[in-house]
């Protein structure tokens, strides 16, 4: 049996769940499936579609909000009780989470944020992410079960439905340690302007911009364009941009239609924050720069006369 | 208060990794080494968590003899003391780097004789390896509650209250001392040394450590470059004489 961890917050699925499932299904069967700390019954039919024939759905009176030990000790407990070969959860920063404390617990390593597993004789092998993503490392898995997360968006969803689904009841023993840490609260954040995540332009500066007033013009860039703008470790680590308009390994990764990168040396670990991108305009004076490398449309010159510029012909052109 | 904060040597890469011929390693010749950037800003949060409550910060690493180095960087910029779990550089999977954290911190913790590091501060997970498990299994090994990847952090009444961004907000955690974070960059803006704090540094003790290697159950067989993106860059002109034409391919493209 391999069996899936369901990351969900309070009740709403997380899409990288069923690139979980799509993956897990390809390592034996049958698929199970451990939900902590929600009714199964909204997920039955999502999961069905995803080839789960077995939910176990975590009851206990304290795990309406995340936990993070308590749906280790939660799955750890499933473990023992089913011995699966192999326990999934997605790599996102609660499955990574979740599986450290499965894996501190059984004594297995976790190989996190894998693109592709071969299921073999006691070993898997696995291609997992190193470095954001810069880098594959082919690694062989040992231990019983094999403790994994599967890399966001290293592949796509694809349902194959299972035809039915059960659902069983689960109870875990939680102690005070399982429980002691967990949400106590939460924040709202203000939304302003455009997501970086979601914008379909992004305009990026680096050392190059040279200041916080520098990116004013980049502002006005991106509002022309409607879109956002984003920096580089230089930008932010010199406090000119906040920490998440940071693009790349230690940043968010981004897919917009155009980045334009301004001032930007094109560092690997920056550039794996925008290989989602369709299009990539650089602007930098040192026509040596690695950027270009990796743009389809380039301009040799200085930013700060090259991005006035740009902004004047394409209020021009919006006008006429 | 004190502080124990774990970080990782890593590689500084430039443009491109260039691997060793039999795929083993990243060709490291002509680099330099720098502190995971995770790390870095739970290095400043030790400092100043200690600035601001008095008491002791401790840097470990483990690492080959090198990584003296990033704990002589920490050191200069205000952390007390060194400890380095010293390998021969091979790499450690996550159940035996855990491991041997876990002992050395029990080891000091006894020889200090005033119980246990209020605090135990990681990266979230280590920029080269990303493994992103080393903290949590320190943590459940020593029976202490831990939060991973958080982005704020307030020290008050025996209490740590930390904040993890999500999507929309913050998710707010409330911990009893002692307790282990790991962190991400954000959480603060790292300072640069002094020159004054690199004199000091040189003074300051680093402790070393021999841990015994076990087998290791995650093995690293080789690494591979995904592909590229690339292709031909059409290099449109030189300065605001290429504005015309960017605009062109601006709306060729479809986003004006
Ligand atoms: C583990 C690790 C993780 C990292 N994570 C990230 C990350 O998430 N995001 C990230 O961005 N970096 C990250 N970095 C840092 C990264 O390696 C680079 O140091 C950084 O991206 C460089 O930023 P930059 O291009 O702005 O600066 P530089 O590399 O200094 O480049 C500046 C560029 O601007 C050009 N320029 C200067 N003045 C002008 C001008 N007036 N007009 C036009 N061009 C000009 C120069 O020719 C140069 O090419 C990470 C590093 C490590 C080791």
């Amino acid at each position: 049996m391999i069996l899936g961890v369901i990351e969900h917050d309070r009740g709403k699925l997380n899409e990288a769940s069923l690139e979980m499932l799509t993956l897990a299904r390809t390592l034996g069967s049958p698929l199970e499936a451990v939900l902590i700390g929600a009714d199964a019954g909204p997920f039955r039919e999502t999961l069905k579609e995803y080839g789960v024939t077995k939910v176990y759905e975590v009851q206990h009176d304290q795990l309406g909000e995340y936990a993070p030990r308590a749906w280790g000790t939660s799955v750890v407990q499933l473990v023992r009780a089913k011995s699966p070969q192999a326990v999934l959860a997605a790599g996102t920063d609660r499955g990574n989470e979740v599986m450290a404390h499965v894996g501190a617990a059984l004594g297995l390593p976790v190989a996190a944020n894998c693109t592709e597993v071969r299921p073999g004789e006691g070993v898997y092998e696995v291609t997992r992410l190193r470095w954001g993503g810069s880098l594959l490392e082919d690694a062989e898995l040992h231990g019983e079960p094999k403790l994994l997360t599967v890399a966001p968006h290293a592949l796509s969803p694809e349902p194959a439905s299972a035809g039915e689904v059960a659902v069983e009841a689960f109870r875990p023993t939680l102690d005070e340690k399982d429980l002691r840490v967990r949400v106590s609260a939460r924040e709202e954040r203000e939304r302003e302007g455009v997501p970086l995540t979601e914008a379909k332009v992004v305009v990026g500066g680096g050392r190059g911009v040279g200041s916080a007033e520098g990116f004013k013009i980049l502002e006005e860039l991106a509002h022309l364009l409607g879109g956002a703008v984003g920096g580089s470790r230089v930008a932010t680590n010199n406090g000119w941009r906040p920490h998440s308009d940071q693009i790349g390994q230690t940043g968010v990764q981004i897919a917009p239609d155009l980045y334009i990168a301004c001032g930007i040396s094109g560092a690997i670990q920056h550039i794996v924050g925008v290989k989602g991108a369709k299009y990539i305009l650089a602007i930098n004076k040192d026509p040596e720069a690695p950027i270009f490398q990796r743009a389809d449309f380039g301009i040799v010159g200085d930013l700060h006369e090259v991005v006035p510029a740009l902004v004047e012909e394409i209020k021009k052109r919006k006008s006429s | 208060m004190k502080v124990l904060v774990c970080i990782k040597r890593v590689p500084d890469t430039g443009a491109r990794f260039e691997l060793t011929p039999d795929g083993q390693e990243i060709d490291t010749r002509n680099l330099e080494f720098t502190i995971s950037p995770h790390e870095e800003c739970a290095v400043e949060e030790a400092i100043r968590l200690v600035e601001q409550h008095g008491g002791e910060s401790v840097v470990l690493t483990l690492g080959p003899e090198a990584a003296a180095e990033q704990l002589r960087e920490a050191l200069a910029k205000g952390v007390d003391k060194g400890v380095l779990l010293e390998t021969d550089g091979s790499e450690w999977d996550p159940v035996a780097t855990a491991e041997a954290i876990a002992q050395a911190v029990q080891q000091l913790e006894s020889e200090q004789g005033q119980g246990p590091f209020d605090l135990l501060l990681f990266g979230n997970e280590s920029a080269d390896a990303g493994y992103y498990q080393v903290g949590v299994r320190v943590a459940d090994r020593l029976d202490r509650p831990c939060v991973a990847g958080i982005k704020a952090l307030k020290v008050e009444d025996g209490k740590a209250r930390a904040k993890r961004e999500v999507p929309g907000g913050w998710e707010i955690y409330e911990l009893p001392l002692p307790c282990v974070f790991t962190v991400k960059e954000g959480i603060n803006v790292p300072r640069h040394p002094s020159l004054r704090g690199i004199m000091t540094a040189k003074k300051k003790e680093i402790r070393r450590l021999t841990p015994e290697k076990p087998t290791m159950q995650l093995v690293k067989r080789r690494l591979r470059k995904p592909p590229e993106r690339g292709g031909e860059c059409e290099i449109l002109g030189e300065g605001v004489a290429a504005v015309p034409k960017a605009v062109e391919k601006l709306k060729e493209i479809g986003v004006i």
